[in-house]
């Protein structure tokens, strides 16, 4: 089980933040039940939460920020940390398991250097597993940002991932963190 | 507006498009479709009409349930029956067009079948493809044939009617006509959907809800991300049935996030719904109101819980509760509440309109009407199906499904996803029904249905179901908490080759505490996996156990590849697909495998053309 650790929003995306805050304050009456609608558009619109997001929805719903803590870390869905521009979730469903999803993630992995919830020292991707696309029938597949890609294999995969990295200029030395 | 009038413009405009005079295109436009490229197909046919001066029109449809041929497109001439490619591309699809549409060839050679008038020289009939025939649409009646984003196709094709039925009837009796039906709760534990809407018509209180749960959270399941996507009207007519015959006003659809295409084919259908009258205070004109909101699952699978489906949707965790009291006397914020699938909703919409008897015609005498099956894995037709009940199981995977593919042998059949089991091949004369299946130590379930062959482990298996219980489990009891993550722990080290003949003793005891000690029914299924291999595949098991190895060559420590000097023609595939280069030999002559070096990824194996490579 990885360890929930939560992250700021880097200065440049503090104006994004107040935009989306005066928006959802228009928007939501701030009662409990909104709470995960909440959090899923400010996950929608910052690619993750960060702690400041949560803090600011428990100030809105009057819900303490343990609360807002424990339900966010409940779902799969959300995540705490930055991700990158391209998100590739495989898909770890029965069918996909029978037809090798295993091995496909093993493959993506070790083309990209990061494991599930990491993001890729470049920016570019973060890989995810999810339990089920229910596209099953096309096993097995991956999905790329809003992308379904089905019937895949090792080498269609990797084709497809380094189309990605080949369209995007290398960057130079020093900007690697 | 009347309904009356807004049925006659629908059947108008639905009159209209069959008898189109300009050809007619219909591409299945699903998320499995997408999937495989019904965009582009689209964007070509659009194209193509425009390239030959030609007026058509192309609409989106549903799932036709023949996903293993996505992506789908039917194709009408004036007069003429749809004709069905399957497996296309773009280039495909414009031959395909200028070949028919122009030179009046409807290249048999490519098409898949004709629906409608007919014969066509040389194609077969839809309701005749081996695949279909043995199909009952009932809930899955208009996918694939109408636009699920166009209300007026639902309603020209006898929708609402049964609603507008349900309205001149009391209440009670509309409940008394499900449960005549004999329909059962098509989420999995088949209760019957009538009596549960007595139950909560019964149960005092002024604020009633109704739920309907798309969180369809099972690995190995998609038929109601498929019905939402292809028919949503069929759902949401169910659900306003169930409103009316409970006495409530109000309704949520709790569905998973991970599906977008369906969340927005459901909005788009309650749009139009409020312009036809059919949502608001006053539904067809009678004293009936009703207002539907959609949550949006955040991906947790015990939601599909019925209790932690509302926990979820109140904003807190999603943690059942102890029952009772039943969500039917205490549920929403301690309002009365009524919970039913998908699937069972798109049934109420049918029986309504087509009546209690015609329905319970269908099935065997305890499980009436049909199912639906999201068939996949390891079967030569992967799809949609919905079959009545009692079909035997082989009939689905060998005639449906058309048997395994690639000519390997078929092990075993999974049901149920994670709260069901793995029904032996030679146990496939079994009916499917609620009975049979959990007699067999597996469940009806959802609908998942997941074909396995000889190079599944049956080990891994339950492995693979425990680390998706084990991560999933809310964590509120014990049994479960522990329980599973317990079984995880001895499977992991069975399929390292660590194992001992204790630990099938000690999976067995720690299975039925946590089958029988769980609060809810995520935990109290979740050794089904292992119970069903256990009872069946046991050899498995003890080949794990005593003599290491893993026949299926799936637990890497338990086996290794190796390239048979006969069968080998040195074709050399295997070493370029190498990552690792653990293969070597000389062009031409037979190849072999550094075992210091392989880390079994499988490469190999796949590419091999001349089955040289073998698990040892």
């Amino acid at each position: 089980m990885e360890q929930a650790i939560y992250a700021e929003l880097p200065e440049e995306g503090r104006s994004e933040i107040e935009d989306l805050f005066n928006e959802m304050r228009k928007e939501f009456k701030g009662r409990p039940e909104e709470l995960i609608p909440m959090l899923q558009r400010a996950q929608r619109r910052l690619g993750f939460l960060p702690e400041q997001a949560m803090l600011e929805i428990a100030r809105i719903t009057r819900l303490s920020a343990a609360r807002v803590f424990g339900t966010a870390t409940f779902y799969a869905q959300f995540r705490f940390q930055p991700v990158g521009k391209y998100i590739v979730r495989v898909c770890r469903g029965t069918a996909c398991h029978v037809k090798g999803s295993d091995r496909l993630l093993e493959t993506i992995v070790g083309y990209l250097h990061a494991v599930p919830g990491q993001m890729t020292p470049d920016g570019l991707f973060t890989i995810e597993t999810v339990a089920c696309f229910g596209s099953c029938a096309l096993a097995p597949v991956m999905v790329i940002n809003d992308s379904v890609y089905g019937s895949l294999n090792r080498s269609r995969a990797l084709k497809l991932l380094g189309e990605i990295r080949n369209s995007f200029p290398l960057p130079k030395l020093a900007s690697l963190p | 507006m009347d309904f009356s009038l807004i049925r006659e413009r629908a059947e108008k405009n639905w009159k209209a498009l069959e008898t189109l005079k300009q050809p007619l295109i219909q591409v299945g436009m699903g998320t499995c479709g997408k999937a495989a490229g019904a965009d582009e197909v689209y964007a070509t046919a659009k194209q193509t009409l425009k390239q030959m001066n030609l007026l058509g029109r192309i609409l989106q449809v549903g799932c036709i349930g023949t996903c293993y041929l996505e992506p789908i497109m039917a194709v009408r001439k004036p007069g003429g029956p749809f004709i069905y490619y399957g497996n296309l591309t773009a280039k495909r699809a414009e031959e395909i067009l200028l070949s028919y549409l122009k030179n009046d060839n409807p290249r048999p050679d490519w098409a898949v079948c004709f629906r409608g008038e007919g014969p066509v020289d040389g194609i077969p009939r839809f309701e005749d493809l081996p695949m279909i025939k043995p199909q009952v649409r009932i809930a899955l009646r208009n996918c694939g044939i109408i636009d699920p984003e166009n209300i007026e196709h639902y309603i020209a094709r006898g929708g609402y009617g049964g609603l507008a039925r349900a309205l001149r009837m009391d209440p009670e009796e509309v409940a008394r006509e499900i449960k005549d039906s004999g329909l059962r709760g098509r989420g999995g534990a088949g209760f019957p959907t009538g009596m549960k809407w007595e139950f909560a018509r019964k149960a005092p209180g002024r604020m009633k809800y109704i739920i309907c749960n798309a969180d369809e959270g099972d690995p190995g399941a998609f038929m109601d991300r498929s019905l939402l996507e292809g028919d949503p009207h069929s759902v949401l007519e169910g659900m306003l049935i169930g409103a009316y015959a409970i006495g409530c006003n109000e309704g949520y659809i709790y569905i998973r996030a991970e599906y977008p295409l369906a969340i927005k084919r459901l909005e788009t259908a309650l749009i139009q719904m409020e312009e036809c009258g059919l949502l608001g205070r006053s539904i067809l004109g009678s004293r009936f109101g009703f207002e539907i909101h959609i949550k949006e699952g955040a991906g947790a699978f015990v939601c599909g819980e019925e209790t932690a489906l509302m926990a979820s949707i109140a904003g807190g965790r999603g943690m059942p509760c102890s029952r009772p009291p039943f969500p039917a006397v205490k549920g929403l914020w301690g309002n009365p509440t009524n919970i039913n699938n998908v699937e069972t909703l798109a049934n109420v919409s049918a029986i309504l309109t087509k009546g209690a008897k015609w329905f319970a015609g269908f099935g065997t005498e305890k499980s009436k009407g049909t199912k639906t099956f999201a068939l996949a894995g390891k079967v030569e037709r992967t799809g949609l199906i919905e079959v009545p009940m009692g079909i035997r199981l082989k009939e689905i995977i060998l005639e449906i499904g058309g048997g395994v593919a690639k000519g390997k042998k078929v092990k075993a059949v999974q049901t149920g996803g994670p709260s069901g089991g793995c029904i032996p091949a030679d146990l496939f004369d079994l009916p499917v029904d609620y009975e049979s299946l959990t007699a067999a130590g597996s469940i009806m379930g959802s609908g998942g249905m997941v074909v396995m062959d000889e190079e599944t482990c049956m080990v891994d298996i339950p492995r693979y179901f425990l680390s998706f219980t084990a991560e999933e489990s809310c964590g509120k009891c014990i049994p479960c908490r522990l329980g599973t993550r317990q079984m995880l722990d001895i499977l992991n080290e069975i399929c390292e080759g660590k194992g001992t003949p204790e630990d099938l003793d000690i999976l067995k005891e720690v299975s039925e505490t946590v089958q029988k000690g769980s609060l809810c029914g995520l935990g109290q299924t979740a050794p089904n996996p292992v119970q069903t291999t256990l009872r069946y595949f046991l050899t498995e098991y003890e080949a794990h156990i005593l003599r290491k190895r893993c026949e299926a060559g799936v637990c890497k420590p338990l086996f290794h590849y190796e390239i048979d000097p006969e069968t080998c023609n040195g074709c050399g595939v295997c070493s370029t697909k190498c990552s690792v280069e653990a293969i070597t030999g000389e062009k031409k002559k037979p190849h072999s495998i550094e075992q210091e070096k392989c880390t079994k990824c499988g490469a190999c194996y796949e590419a091999c053309k001349f089955q040289a490579i073998r698990i040892c």
